[in-house]
């Protein structure tokens, strides 16, 4: 394998990772407030795929657009995206978990209603926009922005990497630098006592829901313009992300980044080694590996309890 | 306000010595489930007292002070503040009225900074006031030198510092502490109560939950006795102190002490 080949390879990795890293962000979030594996996470992304559709074809891109169009049309996405995620994660707390809390339900029957809820929504998208894949309408000509040692990387995936690498310096300064982060880590280390100080739980937890919604939601659409969006485009991804919250230290944000990029990397490695058929096979192989001898991930958890 | 006069000369009537009260509690009863915590309990805290709860483990003196913050709604029964009833309020709004509650076992948030901790202290403020911070640092200098310690590698007694620091970054005109002295040595102890008695001095009203009872009579001007969720006795600390019954069951060690104080 030469070194360009290699560097082919890193590209599409990196560009995978930090997609994976954004949904991870998600998963971290949740589960730092709340210890609940949300798995219905997966289909905030899808929604936020659905919304970057639905944004652009209402306002129907031009065939030949400027330099110009094409940033509000990226940008329409983004909206789109964020605002449909933002709702389903916002929605799923409130009619689905907000109940739960209310009644001290146990951690399996949270684990179940996600599950649950994740059928519903994704059933619920196949019914309403159809149970068959679609492109993302075109918002710009996806040429070559320049290339790193011979390997090209063009427009799609430089919008998903700095897209990403934006989403993550934001919630990460969010997380750790400001009020309602504070909040946040107060509710994930003792709720209890955080609500001694005057944090109100509830909005804490909602908010965290519509941040790492937001999030999801946006990776949904980026992930829906290099590919395309289906009702079922939240499962492999979702997966994989939560299995990069878990490698990097659930509950620990930066360890979310981390996961996420690695097993985008390895995932991008292991196919061009073993082939497409192998896929998901090497992450996988990567978070049994890792948690064999680091239960806690590869950061620990962080945000979250000890206990 | 000087407190520290009437109690010697009063007789304990329940009444707060003509302070107004801050905090009054109307025969509470709470439950855990089906296990009744508290039956029926009333107290009062006026304005600028230290007011000491005592009682053996499992009397519910932490579900009382629970009771008194929002922590935990009373299935019957007043918590009024100022007069005000505050029952079914939850916790994060009651420290609006300026409770502040240092929980059992400190309960710091232990992957936070010292500095951290502090300001989630005024988390209900719009932002620190830089006056309370220098204030509790020159209250417990050694925050000041750990400011940018984690929070989960300070000793047990630089634990309890920093969560009455922590307590007192919201201002509160009442401070419900659930035994400071838990687990420390005496030395530190010593200071801790030390400290309390400088917090009152500056207007702060407390209402002590010890197991240490002799620590806890000297500094408050009255203290109150539950056993098994129900206050059995009331009555001003001097008094308390030399009370045969309370010496037997919580000074039996430091009898001594009590009687120089008697
Ligand atoms: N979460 C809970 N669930 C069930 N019962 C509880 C709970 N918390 C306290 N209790 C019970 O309520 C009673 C009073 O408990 P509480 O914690 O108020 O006692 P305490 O006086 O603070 O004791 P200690 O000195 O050991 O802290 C005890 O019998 C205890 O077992
Ligand atoms: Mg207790």
């Amino acid at each position: 394998m030469s070194l360009s080949d290699i560097w082919d390879v890193l590209v599409l990795g990196v560009v995978l990772g930090s997609l994976y890293a954004v949904i991870a962000i998600g998963y971290t979030l949740v589960y730092g407030v709340l210890q609940l594996l949300n798995f219905a996470h997966s289909e905030v992304f899808m929604a936020g795929g659905f919304g970057g559709v639905i944004a652009l074809t209402i306002f129907e891109p031009a065939t030949d657009p400027s330099g110009l169009q094409s940033a509000l049309y990226v940008l329409l996405g983004i909206l789109g995206g964020a605002l449909l995620g933002g709702l389903v994660a916002f929605g799923l707390e409130k009619g689905a978990y907000r109940p739960l809390r209310r009644r001290h339900a146990s951690r399996l029957i949270f684990l179940i209603t996600a599950i649950g809820a994740s059928f519903f929504l994704y059933n619920l998208a196949g019914k309403m926009f159809g149970r068959y894949p679609m492109p993302m309408p075109t918002m710009y000509e996806n040429k070559q922005v320049f290339e790193v040692f011979g390997t090209s990387v063009n427009v799609t995936q430089l919008l998903i990497v700095v897209a990403a690498v934006l989403m993550l310096l934001t919630v990460d300064f969010v997380v750790n630098r400001t009020k309602m982060g504070s909040g946040i880590r107060a509710v994930a280390q003792d709720p209890e006592v955080a609500s001694l100080m005057g944090v109100d739980i509830d909005k804490v937890v909602s908010r965290t829901f519509v941040l790492g919604g937001v999030m999801g939601g946006v990776a949904g659409f980026l992930f829906g313009t290099n590919l395309q969006v289906e009702y079922t485009m939240g499962f492999l991804p979702g997966i994989t992300a939560f299995a990069a919250a878990v490698l990097g230290g659930i509950g620990n944000v930066r360890g979310a980044m981390l996961g996420g990029l690695t097993l985008g990397v390895v995932e991008a490695f292991t196919v061009e080694w073993f082939g497409d058929a192998w896929r998901y096979a090497g992450a996988f192989a990567v978070l049994v590996l890792v948690l064999m001898f680091r239960p806690t991930g590869i950061l620990g958890e962080r945000v979250g309890r000890t206990a | 306000m000087n407190v520290g006069v009437e109690k010697e000369a009063g007789a304990a009537s329940g009444a707060v010595d003509g302070r107004p009260a801050l905090l009054e509690l109307r025969d509470l009863h709470v439950f855990y489930g089906a296990i009744e915590a508290l039956k029926g309990v009333s107290l009062t805290v006026g304005e600028g007292e230290v007011v000491a709860l005592l009682g053996a483990n499992g009397a519910g003196k932490s579900t009382t002070l629970k009771a008194a913050s929002g922590m935990l709604a009373p299935r019957s029964g007043e918590v009024l503040l100022r007069g005000e009833r505050v029952d079914g309020i939850k916790s994060h709004e009651l420290v609006q009225f300026g409770i502040g509650h240092v929980p059992e076992g400190r309960r710091v948030f232990a992957r936070m900074t010292v500095l951290e901790n502090l300001k989630m202290g005024a988390y209900r403020l719009k932002r620190p006031d830089d006056a309370d911070l220098d204030r509790v640092f020159s209250l417990f200098p050694v925050l000041a030198e750990r400011r940018k310690q984690v929070s989960g590698t300070l000793s047990g007694g630089e634990q309890q510092m920093l969560a009455i620091g922590r307590a007192l970054m919201g201002k509160p005109e009442l401070l419900l502490l659930d035994e400071p002295s838990m687990g420390l040595a005496p030395l530190i102890v010593r200071q801790i109560f030390e400290i309390l008695k400088e917090i009152n001095e500056q207007g702060t009203t407390l209402l002590l939950v010890e197991q240490n009872a002799a620590q806890a009579l000297r500094l408050a001007h009255r203290g109150y006795v539950l056993e098994t969720g129900a206050v059995v006795m009331s009555d001003e600390a001097s008094a308390l102190l030399s009370d045969p019954r309370v010496r037997a069951a919580y000074l039996g060690e430091v009898a001594e002490q009590a009687e120089e104080k008697g």
